[in-house]
């Protein structure tokens, strides 16, 4: 098959009429996983990827533009996929719904970071966890948490909080991410700012630095265009409660500011309790915020290497998108 | 006779520089707008890359790179205020860091030595 200059692999596989499973177009979600089974994955297609992935030749079908001839299996990234159930689905704000899936086998990963579920029919989409993996030697639950916005035009989320869903059979591929605590810095300020189901990985992170001890200022943003689009309030404001370092500040954007909530945007709202030299930074949820705000951080002082961001692109069917897939 | 790169102290400062660099860029009116990219950790890699050569450090850019990578910018209007700009926060950035006036000019000079590669002249 021959990519024409210019052309992304993904693009020309599916005018060539193959079936690669796909999602944000744009390197972020892991989604269109290819492996290359003689000649050189292409560097830059491999952001993001773990090392152990990288070696075996894994990248991105999405964003390659191979400069060289390759031979590629498309069936690679279903060696790494883990059978799984999905157990409940439950509604958990006005279009949000709380997914939690039993892997068949143990499943390892990091608060915060993100899984691709791939349905029977293969149809797949990363979501991001909000459980807390069990502590080491302590035999809790492993089921798997997801926050998942239903969308209309949503395939797998309608489907999701459709009646099918629970109790069907589905795979599971990952963990991915590199926005998960971590610890040895026990007293630095945290700054954990979401809009939406970015809320998910902060929710879980959150709980992973309390568990670890720790000490430092915590303060964990939660932004939504209206009240009804925030979640896990009570919780939250119990955990602030209970945890004295945690502030929990809510952002409505069209909101008159009752029950404690601040209005307007989440950004000008965070970006006033600045300088952020020295903090660690959790950016999750719309993409056109969170590459706002961390560069707006940034430029506030914190460094790069402490801003972890996870842009939560929804699904492109066919069109092409730049960097900022829309949130409706 | 060491380069200034492992003088300042190699890689890690490199990383410092990166980030107070990166920042006058954004910062600044001049250049601000070829640095609004959304990837700022590739952003980041490259200029990571540019301190590397001009501190003398390992680097394998050639002049036939640097006019290639910035030939699209040219097109945009890059001219020789963004190169005097980049010439200026590299000194600034380097003061930060406790450079010696010395080390800067030679500083200055290695950045100015690729101007034209950079505007494709």
């Amino acid at each position: 098959m021959q990519v024409r200059p210019g052309q992304r692999l993904l693009d020309a596989l599916l005018d060539a009429g193959r079936s690669v499973p796909s999602s944000c177009r744009v390197g972020a979600c892991q989604t269109c996983l290819v492996r290359a089974t003689s000649g050189a994955a292409p560097a830059p297609a491999q952001a993001g990827l773990k090392d152990t992935l990288r070696a075996e030749g894994y990248f991105l079908a999405c964003v390659a533009e191979p400069e060289a001839d390759l031979e590629i299996t498309l069936s690679g990234a279903a060696l790494l996929e883990v059978p799984a159930q999905i157990a409940t689905v439950e509604i958990m704000g006005a279009d949000v719904v709380r997914v939690v899936v039993r892997p068949d086998r143990a499943f390892a990963y990091r608060a915060g970071q993100f899984v691709t579920l791939v349905r029977a029919d293969g149809l797949a989409r990363a979501y991001s966890l909000a459980s807390l993996p069990p502590a080491p030697g302590d035999r809790g639950t492993d089921a798997l948490e997801l926050h998942v916005r239903v969308l209309p035009s949503g395939r797998m989320s309608t489907w999701l909080a459709g009646p099918d869903a629970p109790g069907a059979h589905v795979r599971l591929r990952g963990p991915a991410g590199n926005c998960f605590y971590v610890a040895g810095n026990p007293t630095q300020p945290l700054v954990l700012a979401g809009t939406g189901t970015g809320l998910a990985p902060l929710w879980g992170i959150l709980r992973e630095a309390l568990r670890a001890g720790h000490t430092g200022p915590i303060a964990l943003w939660h932004g939504a265009r209206v009240a009804a689009g925030l979640y896990l309030v009570d919780e939250l404001t119990d955990l602030a409660r209970r945890h004295p370092q945690l502030d929990y500040r809510r952002c409505v954007l069209d909101g008159a500011g009752v029950d404690g909530e601040l209005s307007g945007r989440l950004d000008q709202r965070l970006l006033e309790h600045g300088p952020f030299a020295g903090h660690r930074v959790y950016l999750c949820g719309d993409p056109a915020l969170v590459v706002e705000l961390k560069q707006r951080l940034f430029l506030a002082g914190a460094t790069l290497a402490e801003i972890h961001a996870d842009p939560f692109f929804t699904a492109t069917d066919g069109s092409r998108v730049g960097m900022g897939g829309s949130i409706t | 006779m060491s380069t200034l790169y492992e003088q300042l102290g190699g890689a890690a400062a490199i990383d410092k520089a990166v980030d107070i660099f990166y920042r006058k860029m954004l910062s600044d009116p001049r250049t601000s707008k070829y640095f609004q990219a959304v990837d700022m950790d590739r952003q980041a890699g490259k200029q990571k890359a540019f301190l590397t050569m001009v501190l003398g450090g390992p680097n394998h850019y050639t002049g036939r790179d640097m006019r290639a990578a910035h030939a699209p910018l040219v097109k945009l209007g890059l001219s020789d205020v963004h190169v005097d700009a980049v010439v200026e926060h590299l000194g600034s950035t380097l003061k930060e860091l406790g450079a010696t006036d010395a080390q800067i000019a030679q500083v200055a000079a290695v950045a100015n030595s690729v101007r034209n590669d950079v505007l494709g002249r």
